[in-house]
């Protein structure tokens, strides 16, 4: 990813003369220690146990660690789940943010906060939630089976579903976002045109929001790899089917701590990296 | 719903007929436009006064609420916009920045149905009529104001439209492109062969390319007619502003013309009943005290209410016996002593008036 010089240069010289500044205003007179304290705690709060992570890993013993079948498997099965779940967020996360932003209806606060309520929403009560539609006895689940004989609950399937109902809101209020931001009048251009109002989205109005629905699926995709709670209700804990790298670094946290280390230290680069993609669009903005 | 029969029946089949009704709440749109095949209508009118609205409605992205809209004796109001034959040039001509000048202009065909390479090739053709083969590559954000109007107008046109709409086609450019792109844009208008609309609020722009304007104010039509008609005529305010006259209007009784507010004015026409009389603020001569040897039939008190640079002459505003506009040079203005509040008197040779029915 490159980032173009003139925003660098710009953040450059804004936080060039403040810092000085408050470097001075910090050793001459001082930070107000009812504010200073505080935050310095905060700091230590937030770094200290990602810093604990890298002193008690088992660095002598990292390689093989990390090269067992269980971990790949785990490792690999996370990746395919996530970037299917994304998909899936992609597939039906971006027509619904698109009919959040542009279509005008009744009740359209309402559907909004349904929209967002899995973001805040307990990750096992969505587990749960999820078994009592999509389970073998759910109210959509039931017909599943029975016609189709699709089963989803603890299956590489349910591990997919479980991530996307958690990860998509990610994508959707991303999206929606962007939408907001993109000028409507580009898609009523295209209509004069002659395009139908799908054939606007698709050529004119999809490649203007790419960057905003790269960044959604990102998250999306974060979230949905590191996705706990309603993946281990809803789809189980099965090695090489259902369990995915947080469920094993809880499974190995009991028997092998050494191992759960390793294995969070994998997941603390993928975060790290995620975030590096990021930069670009969070870090240098405002 | 019924069909009406417009009063324009005989401008025949061909060309627009459409009376364009949209409310929406407090605002009221009720514009009736009639437009020949090859003809240029310029809609004029201020800021807010509808022009807008009435394109979008023409174009089908705001949808009538009542009257109707034929064109080429086809009926349109029902017609979805990608469906309508209608171009618009959009004011700040939202070219797609992704897509390179050919591929905006070939995005017409492209959903007509034409092939890729068909449809670029048309592209081709229409961005080298408008002096644009050079820039067939470049994305909008490269182009310069001028280029980007132009492949706007490329692409209104590349889908063959029989309504082409233009919305302030004009105000996005600086002074100096914009004096180039008038004229070109002119030259391109002569050329179409089907009904062309443009909305402006600049009277310049409007005279240079239309053949005929239609004023709307507060979203209805107060005059319409050939540019030096209106330009000679003015029956509003808003008008006379915009071709620079003083506009009053009253009661004629031979030499004599009563205004409703009380003053009369003589003027050179022998006219009788409502009359307007326009006279351009250069035909006033202003005096710090009661004008002696005068000539002029027209003498009236007034107070400065405010003083503008206007070119190199000053233009005074009065308040008084009547509202007028008083252009001066700066050096009358420096003997005068003129500062807001200040009386002067205005005088107005009856010869220099003009005066009309209304």
């Amino acid at each position: 990813m490159t980032s173009t010089a003139k925003p660098d240069a710009a953040t450059g010289t804004l936080r060039g003369g403040p810092r000085r500044r408050r470097v001075r205003a910090g050793g001459g007179r001082g930070a107000p220690l009812p504010l200073l304290v505080p935050a310095l705690i905060g700091l230590a709060f937030l770094v200290v146990p990602l810093v604990a992570l890298l002193v008690r890993a088992p660095w002598r013993s990292m390689p093989e660690q990390l090269t067992s079948a269980e971990v790949w498997q785990a490792l690999r099965l996370s990746l395919i789940c996530a970037t299917a779940a994304t998909a899936v967020s992609l597939v039906i996360g971006v027509p619904l943010a698109w009919l959040l932003a542009r279509v005008e209806f009744r009740g359209r606060g309402l559907v909004r906060a349904l929209v967002t309520l899995p973001l805040v929403l307990p990750p096992v009560v969505g587990g749960v939630a999820l078994l009592t539609s999509l389970g073998r006895n759910g109210i959509v689940g039931k017909w599943l089976d029975s016609w189709f004989g699709v089963t989803l609950p603890f299956t590489t399937a349910g591990v997919v579903v479980a991530e996307a109902f958690v990860a998509m809101p990610f994508l959707v209020i991303s999206v929606e976002g962007t939408l907001r931001a993109a000028d409507p009048r580009y898609e009523e251009a295209a209509t004069t045109l002659g395009a139908s109002r799908f054939t606007a989205f698709r050529r004119v109005t999809l490649p203007l929001i790419a960057p905003g629905i790269a960044a959604g699926a990102v998250l999306a995709w974060a979230r949905a790899l590191g996705e706990f709670g309603a993946t281990i209700t809803f789809a189980g804990n099965f090695p090489g089917r259902t369990q995915t790298m947080p469920l094993a670094v809880y499974l190995a946290l009991q028997s092998d701590p050494e191992a759960a280390i390793a294995l969070s230290l994998v997941l603390l680069a993928v975060s790290i990296a995620v975030l590096a993609g990021l930069r670009d669009r969070w870090m240098t903005a405002g | 719903m019924t069909e009406t029969h417009g009063l324009g029946a005989g401008t025949g089949p061909d060309g627009l007929d459409a009376r364009l009704v949209v409310d929406r709440g407090t605002f009221h749109l009720d514009v009736a436009l009639t437009v020949a095949p090859g003809e240029v209508v310029a809609l004029l009118g201020p800021n807010g006064a509808g022009k807008t609205t009435a394109l979008r409605a023409l174009a089908g992205l705001t949808p009538l609420t009542g009257g109707h809209l034929r064109l080429d004796g086809a009926t349109l109001e029902r017609t979805p916009p990608e469906s309508r034959p209608v171009g618009v040039v959009f004011q700040d001509y939202l070219l797609f920045p992704h897509l390179t000048a050919l591929d905006n202009v070939a995005f017409g065909p492209r959903c007509q149905g034409a092939s890729k390479t068909e449809a670029r090739a048309q592209a081709a053709q229409w961005l080298d009529r408008l002096g644009l083969a050079d820039h067939t590559g470049a994305k909008p954000r490269r182009l310069s104001g001028g280029q980007a109007q132009r492949v706007a107008l490329a692409r209104a046109l590349a889908t063959r439209p029989r309504l082409l709409l233009l919305d302030e086609p004009l105000a996005a450019l600086d002074a100096r492109t914009r004096l180039e792109v008038r004229t070109q844009l002119r030259r391109h208008l002569a050329e179409f062969e089907a009904v062309a609309v443009l909305v402006t609020h600049d009277p310049l722009d409007a005279m240079v390319l239309a053949d005929r304007l239609v004023v709307v104010e507060h979203g209805e039509v107060v005059q319409e007619g050939s540019p030096s008609d209106i330009a000679r005529h003015p029956r509003t305010d808003y008008i006379a502003q915009l071709v620079g006259l003083n506009l009053h209007r009253g009661h004629a009784d031979g030499h004599t013309v009563r205004l409703e507010t009380g003053p009369a004015i003589t003027t050179a026409e022998v006219l009788s009943g409502p009359v307007f009389v326009a006279f351009p603020p250069s035909a006033i001569t202003l005096h710090r005290g009661r004008p002696t040897g005068s000539s002029a039939r027209n003498v009236w008190r007034c107070e400065v209410a405010g003083l503008e640079t206007h070119g190199d002459q000053i233009r005074a505003a009065l308040t008084g016996d009547l509202p007028l506009a008083a252009d001066l040079t700066t050096v009358a203005a420096a003997e005068l002593d003129l500062h807001p509040g200040a009386e002067v008197w205005a005088t107005v040779k009856a010869t220099q008036t003009h005066a009309y029915p209304v």
